[in-house]
């Protein structure tokens, strides 16, 4: 696969305070790839130094093969900002009309694109009588306009709800399978871990993990937690056999290492007769994320 | 090139209408020429000139105060605007060039400007013609007034632009427009005559004074239509120093400035960071 996004030690800082530091990542052709972070953790200065807004202090970032903000890049390139805004006094139509325009795209794709993100039906109202998340519909309207090779979205699921996220997340897939790169930022990475190739996590400017969802897992070996019903009276019992277990209101917790997991079941499933159900819990999602986004912070 | 700056003096114009700033030029523009019109017609006889010819010459003092006010209430937000609302990044992602941006602005705030100018001009000769059948005879100095109006109004559009890119913010870029407004169309002006009374006829009434005049676009648009116009001695004033300065100077000023303003505002905008 053909690298369509090459950022190598990417470096930027605002008045002497370092808001990326020297940050490596690339995003082929077709890959959905999603940046998590905090506020503040540099997703947005990132995505205005690919856009070309804003002009990095140090490495070199390639954009379509042709640098960030250039002509060739700008036209090959799809932008929804994170709360997007558009003239008021506008009707969604003209806005993506106008925008098509600008584009050099026929003003006729206008409805079709308006009813792609399902604004068909108030698309000859003025914008300014848009609820935020139909702004934000407008806003991913205009990222579809031509084939962009490559789509910066800043946060695109705020003030979807879960139906107009799962259909935002179906239109991706979409243009990833036209082979289009998408690298979209976000808080949470419970909005994104089912939709995305790959995950990269910034954390005050360092892009601190990289991988699929079950390399983070494995990278951060968080303890696997084990939750014993005991039957009966047998908790004693049970205690004395698992000395790591502690009692809570008449149930054991159990925690352990994810090299030692199926040992410890082993261990586990020898006092068969004495318990009457087990759960096993993995580490959640905003555990994982937790784990990295915290890391270097401290 | 020319579609992206055609479309973004589409949606400009558009938005100039649903903001109500065709109705409130054109309205200002006519009411103002039509109440020139009716207040000039009193002295006419007196001069010996045609209706229409003095009723130039009252619009051009008009024009000198309205036309650059309605220009710069039209362009002060045109970019701190943009800035304000969040809607200049995502434009600055599109490949559109800052100029192009620019002059697609100025193509539809100055067509609105051309319209509230022409209405007015128009409404204006309607009224002369009306009491004077001799008023033909200043159609030159009206169709020149016009044109002359229209590039005044491209002036003070771009420094419009320009200190709306300075500024950032619709309330700071406001209180400069109209600082600018205060500087060039009334204080300087007052400022060149008191320094012309306290020089007393040396070398800066000869030398500094001409120069000063045709550096203001307002005053070179002044000083053009007056020395053009058969009807100077209805003006009192700096209109006084029109026949001492060349015809083309001030025409080259009225031409010139238009450009330069836009160079100037094209600068300005490329130093705004989204």
């Amino acid at each position: 696969m053909t690298s369509t996004l090459t950022i190598s030690h990417l470096t930027k800082a605002f008045d002497g305070l370092a808001a990326l530091s020297d940050v490596s990542l690339h995003v082929a052709a077709g890959e959905r790839v999603a940046l998590l972070g905090h506020n503040g953790a540099g997703k947005s200065t990132m995505m205005k130094i690919i856009l070309g807004l804003i002009a990095a202090d140090q490495g070199d970032i390639s954009v379509c093969g042709a640098a960030p903000g250039s002509a060739a890049a700008r036209m090959q390139v799809a932008y929804l900002p994170e709360n997007t805004a558009f003239h008021p006094a506008l009707t969604g139509l003209e806005q993506i009309t106008h925008y098509l325009r600008l584009r050099g795209e026929s003003p006729g794709l206008a409805m079709g694109l308006l009813d792609r993100v399902g604004l068909g039906h108030a698309a000859k109202r003025r914008i300014g009588t848009y609820s935020k998340g139909m702004r934000q519909r407008v806003g991913l309207a205009q990222t579809l306009i031509g084939q962009p090779r490559l789509l910066v979205l800043d946060e695109p699921t705020s003030g979807l709800d879960p139906v107009s996220r799962r259909d935002f997340y179906t239109l991706l897939d979409d243009l990833a399978a036209d082979g289009a790169a998408i690298l979209l930022s976000s808080h949470a990475l419970t909005e994104v871990e089912a939709r995305t190739d790959r995950l990269l996590i910034l954390s005050k400017g360092q892009l601190v993990a990289s991988g699929t969802l079950p390399d983070l897992r494995r990278k951060a070996a968080l303890p696997v937690a084990l939750h014993i019903t005991p039957h009966n009276g047998y908790a004693s019992d049970l205690m004395v056999a698992l000395p790591g277990a502690i009692a809570v209101r008449g149930d054991l917790h159990l925690t352990c290492a994810q090299d030692e997991k199926l040992a410890t079941l082993a261990q586990i499933a020898e006092l068969q007769a004495k318990i009457e159900d087990l759960e096993i819990l993995p580490p959640s999602l905003e555990d994982i994320y937790s784990h990295f986004s915290r890391r270097d912070g401290q | 090139m020319i579609a992206r700056i055609l479309a973004t003096a589409a949606t400009e114009a558009r938005i100039a209408s649903r903001n109500r700033w065709v109705t409130i030029a054109v309205l200002l523009m006519v009411v103002f020429s039509l109440v020139l019109a009716a207040a000039g017609s009193a002295p006419s006889g007196a001069l010996g000139a045609d209706r229409l010819s003095v009723t130039v010459a009252s619009l051009t003092s008009l024009s000198v105060y309205l036309v650059p006010l309605i220009a710069l209430l039209m362009s002060f937000d045109a970019i701190a605007g943009e800035v304000e609302r969040g809607t200049l990044p995502l434009l600055l992602t599109y490949p559109v060039a800052r100029w192009e941006v620019l002059l697609g602005k100025l193509l539809a705030h100055l067509g609105v400007l051309s319209l509230a100018i022409v209405a007015g001009f128009g409404a204006a000769a309607v009224a002369a013609f009306a009491t004077d059948s001799a008023a033909g005879s200043g159609l030159a100095a009206l169709w020149r007034l016009t044109w002359s109006a229209v590039l005044l109004g491209a002036t003070f559009l771009c420094a419009g632009y320009a200190l709306s890119s300075l500024a950032r913010r619709p309330s700071a870029a406001a209180g400069l427009a109209i600082g600018l407004w205060l500087g060039l169309v009334v204080l300087y002006d007052l400022g060149l005559l008191a320094a012309i009374v306290a020089d007393d006829g040396g070398l800066f009434t000869t030398r500094v004074f001409p120069v000063a005049l045709l550096a203001n676009p307002a005053d070179a648009f002044r000083l053009f239509n007056l020395a053009a116009s058969q009807a100077t001695a209805a003006a009192a004033g700096v209109g006084a120093a029109a026949t001492a300065i060349p015809l083309w100077q001030s025409l080259l000023s009225i031409v010139v400035w238009p450009v330069v303003a836009l160079g100037l505002a094209t600068l300005a905008f490329r130093k705004v960071t989204a």
